[in-house]
């Protein structure tokens, strides 16, 4: 439908006809000592969808009143990701399955007197009109005007239909919003990305640094426990954050470094290590390239340097580098994951994977191992037609660096400008829930206001479905299949994801619609299948496996193949770069015009009464995706803002106080968050977990709870190698009084 | 023979894990918990000092609730395992006051419901539900009166403390530091 503005609908406005509530408070109320008992479940074998480590395990079924229910996720003990042992998110992943707040029928966007609202819908309605919609987007301009975006296993699915078409707009906010620039900095220094799971070798490793990276408030469930058993072990940990991390308190040394200086420490430390020659002579000379420019470029940067930006003291600058160096080759600078902090990234990424590779770290055991996974032949099906102008022409002659389609750059280029022939018309989104993942709103609501049909895919009413002509509601993980996983880690490894009940409500699994919407728009032959089984079994079959031995076993771990897990002593080795060697100094951006090596820039300071506003994770959620989980909200229904008892004080603010925050735009925060006074905290930031603050109301348990980091994110600092966005730029002041009445 | 626990602080992340895997394993019901995380910080910034625990039933020695219950629905059970016969219950809630750890609540039918180190479990040769969930593998359980359990050997070789130990209990849950 062709609106002039898009008004962001609250799907409360639908009519709830038939809908009726389960309240899993009592599907999960037990009789008296009487347990479900394990030898009479049923399981059936998933991979967890709650983040992205995708951790493969089993979904216990029982019996109550004869309807099958399900009553437990457990770790698969042959899964590598999570050695039989689930994260609290995965672990509640329950009730994702029993949250009476989730989608259940197709909408569509109605206008009535002027007024906008969602009607329910049948899924031929509704897969009719994106069929039809999308074939005018097609025909009126371009097939390659519609985009979409993708943070769910389901978005495989609909990118086969989308290439069909012939478009390659395709992108997940997973890389220009997160970790992007370190994929960049990498594959520049050893010709490899990071990858997920990262291939760091902690649990072998004798030293890990942690730059920023909250290993433990991040819930990355491998290196949560290897971290755990690196501390067993002896490890010691160096963890540089101004926030007092868990990690921090589990480090040896903890550097509470001021925001935002991170590159300066990086450079001294490499000084300090070429200084006293504390680098692995040998792995440099066979493996490296560029060391005596690198040389030449840190002699200046001596700790006493970094001192005085950084505010961490000479000696703490020296013994800590000691410490990486009698560690090396096992020791580990942590690549960390959300990276896009002040626009300079791909260059402090860098500085992370040079020391690595003066340390011998890389390739090497208890450092980075290297990591194997499989391919699955794809069933046969006509070629896609060739895209004439692809994501890289949202930014013509920028980001030229940029491996993944960049989120924000389709975002930036749907909203029409003389510069672009081509703005995005039309946006499919697939469980991501762009509002609070994009930074700026503003921009990302102009954008969605400029295109002319968006459809969301997803299982919860979260934010961004408010901005949908068409909602389809997905099942949730638990009730459905989904493509096999088939990661990369130490071994190779499949593993299935199966329905362990029926979907609930009117949801449907991803496969299905993208099925059907193939079907209705004359591209069934790209969907070689009846039903997602028949091509799962045919590619395990391919691979001496079945779907039938799949549901039996879950995951099927496969010998590796090819490299050794470590380079071996002397090895020779040709690294995927110009010059063949892990290039310290880095060819590749010098040709693109760019510092070969990293220097350290001053970013802006907090002006007065401000406070840097910082942000992160808590071990029992993942954004909006858990915050309305009934298990999970249980844990933690809402975010509070970390301010030092100091700054507390200053500004009269007591415990658990509501407050709103402004930031250096003037924009004010929608919802009240409370305070956390803590010494956790330094005097020149704040801190929130991010996912909270949000405005679907739908979601009864997370609707207005807590802070939007995201919604105070409005100074974006584009990385200029590879277009991420640089998130940690934003001060914010305090509001006590409620400037909303 | 005799169950504890130990939990290693210097390994626990406060995740929750063992929270949900609970409730979860347990059927208690959503805003109740069995176990739970305590945070505790001192010192000031930057000179900082954080300590993390799982806490659950302390399934002490000396039990005042035990003590204090006037049905005998709380009682001692196999390896001094403290647990409550929901039937036997009349939700006078003396135990709850009695327990220096807060480690009882009332559920919503009406009974006092704990932990009960997962016996259920434990008869078909599985660990508790929270032990067998923790990714950091910071909790043990285990015999403390075989000194050879993989329990008593790490209480014999670490630091560690109890909770409250002044309220006389003799907890058996134990804490490295
Ligand atoms: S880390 Fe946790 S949430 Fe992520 S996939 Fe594994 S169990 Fe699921």
């Amino acid at each position: 439908m062709k609106t002039n503005r898009r008004e962001f609908i609250k799907i409360s406005s639908i009519g709830a006809g038939g809908i009726i509530l389960s309240s899993p408070l009592i599907n999960l109320l037990g009789k008296p000592e009487e347990h479900k008992d394990e030898k009479r479940a049923k399981r059936y074998p998933t991979y967890c969808e709650v983040c992205f480590w995708k951790c493969a395990g089993w979904v216990y079924t029982n019996e109550e009143k004869g309807e099958e229910k399900i009553w437990k996720i457990i770790g698969n003990e042959d899964d590598l990701h999570s050695n039989g042992r689930f994260c609290p998110r995965g672990t509640g992943g329950v009730g994702m399955y029993y949250d009476e707040d989730r989608l259940k029928t197709p909408l569509i966007r109605v206008e009535k007197d002027g007024v906008q609202s969602f009607k329910e819908a049948t899924w031929d309605e509704a897969l009719d009109l994106i069929a039809k919609r999308l074939k005018e987007v097609a025909k009126e301009y371009t097939p390659e005007c519609i985009a979409m975006f993708s943070h769910g296993s389901g978005g495989k699915f609909f990118s086969n239909v989308l290439k069909a078409m012939g478009s390659v707009s395709i992108s997940a906010p997973s890389y220009a919003q997160c970790r992007g620039p370190r994929e960049v900095a990498f594959i520049a220094t050893y010709g490899k990305g990071i990858g997920s799971p990262e291939p760091t070798d902690i649990k072998n490793t004798k030293c890990l640094v942690l730059i920023g990276s909250h290993i433990g408030e991040n819930m990355h469930n491998g290196q949560v426990q290897e971290m755990s058993d690196a501390i067993d072990d002896g490890a010691s940990i160096i963890t540089v954050d101004p926030r007092y991390s868990t990690a921090a308190s589990k480090s040896k040394f903890w550097l509470p470094i001021k925001p935002a200086t991170d590159i300066a420490l990086l450079l001294a430390w490499m000084h300090v290590i070429i200084n006293e020659e504390l680098y692995d002579k040998e792995y440099v000379e066979k493996y490296t390239f560029g060391f005596e420019q690198l040389k030449a470029h840190v002699k200046s940067k001596t700790p006493e340097w970094a001192y005085t930006i950084t505010k961490i003291k000479p000696d703490v600058i020296r013994k800590t580098a000691h410490e990486m160096a009698s560690a090396s080759p096992a020791v580990i600078i942590h690549p960390g994951r959300h990276v896009t902090w002040y626009g300079d990234d791909t260059q402090r990424l860098r500085a992370v994977a040079i020391l690595n590779a003066l340390l011998g770290s890389w390739g090497r055991r208890g450092g980075f191992y290297n990591p194997e996974g499989i391919k699955l032949k794809k069933m046969p099906r006509p070629d896609y037609p060739k895209p004439k102008r692809t994501w890289r022409d949202a930014h013509p002659d920028q980001y030229r660096l940029a491996g993944l389609a960049l989120s924000s750059g389709m975002c930036d280029a749907t909203i029409p400008s003389p510069d672009k022939d081509c703005s995005y018309k039309a946006w499919i989104i697939n469980g991501t829930n762009l509002i609070t993942t994009l930074p700026d709103q503003k921009n990302t609501i102009e954008a969605l206001n400029n295109l002319e049909f968006v459809v969301v895919i997803d299982t919860m009413p979260v934010d961004i479905t408010g901005y949908a002509d068409v909602v389809l509601p997905e099942c949730t993980y638990l009730e459905r299949y989904d493509m096999l996983r088939t990661s990369k880690h130490r071994e190779p490894s499949i593993a299935l994801r199966m329905p362990a009940a029926k979907p609930k409500y009117n949801s449907k699994p991803a496969w299905w619609m993208a099925k059907e919407l193939a079907n209705k728009m004359g591209l069934g032959d790209y969907v070689p299948y009846e039903k997602v089984e028949e091509m799962l079994d045919w590619q395990l079959k391919e691979y001496g496996s079945s779907l039938k031995e799949m549901q039996k076993i879950g995951v099927k771990k496969i010998d590796r193949k090819y490299d050794d897990l470590y380079l071996l002593n002397g090895q020779e080795y040709e690294f995927k770069t110009n010059t063949g060697k892990i290039e310290l100094y880095s060819t590749a951006l010098e040709r693109e015009g760019f510092d070969a090596m990293p220097n350290y820039t001053a970013h802006p300071e907090p002006p007065a009464d401000f406070y840097r506003l910082n942000y992160g994770r808590a071990p029992m959620h993942t954004f909006t995706r858990t915050v309305n989980n009934p298990n999970l909200s249980d844990l933690m229904e809402e975010n509070k803002l970390w301010v030092n008892p100091k700054v507390a004080k200053k500004y009269d603010l007591e415990k658990d106080q509501e407050i709103w925050l402004e930031n250096q735009d003037g924009i004010v925060s929608s919802f009240a968050i409370k305070v956390r006074i803590t010494q956790r905290i330094g005097m020149d930031s704040v801190y929130m977990v991010h996912g909270f603050g949000g405005t679907a109301n739908k979601l009864k348990r997370a609707y207005g709870r807590g802070g939007a980091d995201s919604e105070l994110i409005t100074n974006v600092m584009h990385d200029p190698i590879m277009g991420g966005t640089g998130m940690r730029g934003n001060f914010v002041k305090f509001i006590k009084n409620n400037p909303h009445v | 023979m005799r169950y504890g626990m130990a939990v290693d602080t210097n390994k626990c992340v406060g995740c929750s894990d063992c929270v949900v895997a609970c409730q979860t394993e347990n059927n208690v019901p959503l805003g109740y918990a069995r176990d739970w995380i305590v945070e505790t910080v001192d010192g000031t910034y930057p000179n900082l000092f954080l300590e993390l625990r799982s806490e659950r039933c302390n399934h002490c020695d000396n039990t005042p609730c035990v003590r204090v219950c006037p049905t005998g629905a709380s009682f001692i059970g196999d390896g001094g395992i403290i647990k409550v016969k929901p039937n036997k219950c009349i939700g006078c809630a003396a135990c709850i006051e009695s327990c220096p750890y807060d480690a009882r609540y009332m559920h919503p039918n009406g009974y006092v419901d704990k932990c009960t180190f997962c016996d259920h479990r434990l008869a078909e040769g599985l660990d508790t539900a929270c032990v067998s969930v923790c990714p950091t593998k910071c909790l043990y359980f285990g015999d403390v009166d075989d000194p050879n359990s993989e329990i008593s050997i790490l209480l014999a070789n670490n630091k560690h403390k109890t909770l409250i130990p002044e309220a006389g209990t003799k907890p058996q849950l134990f804490y490295i530091v």
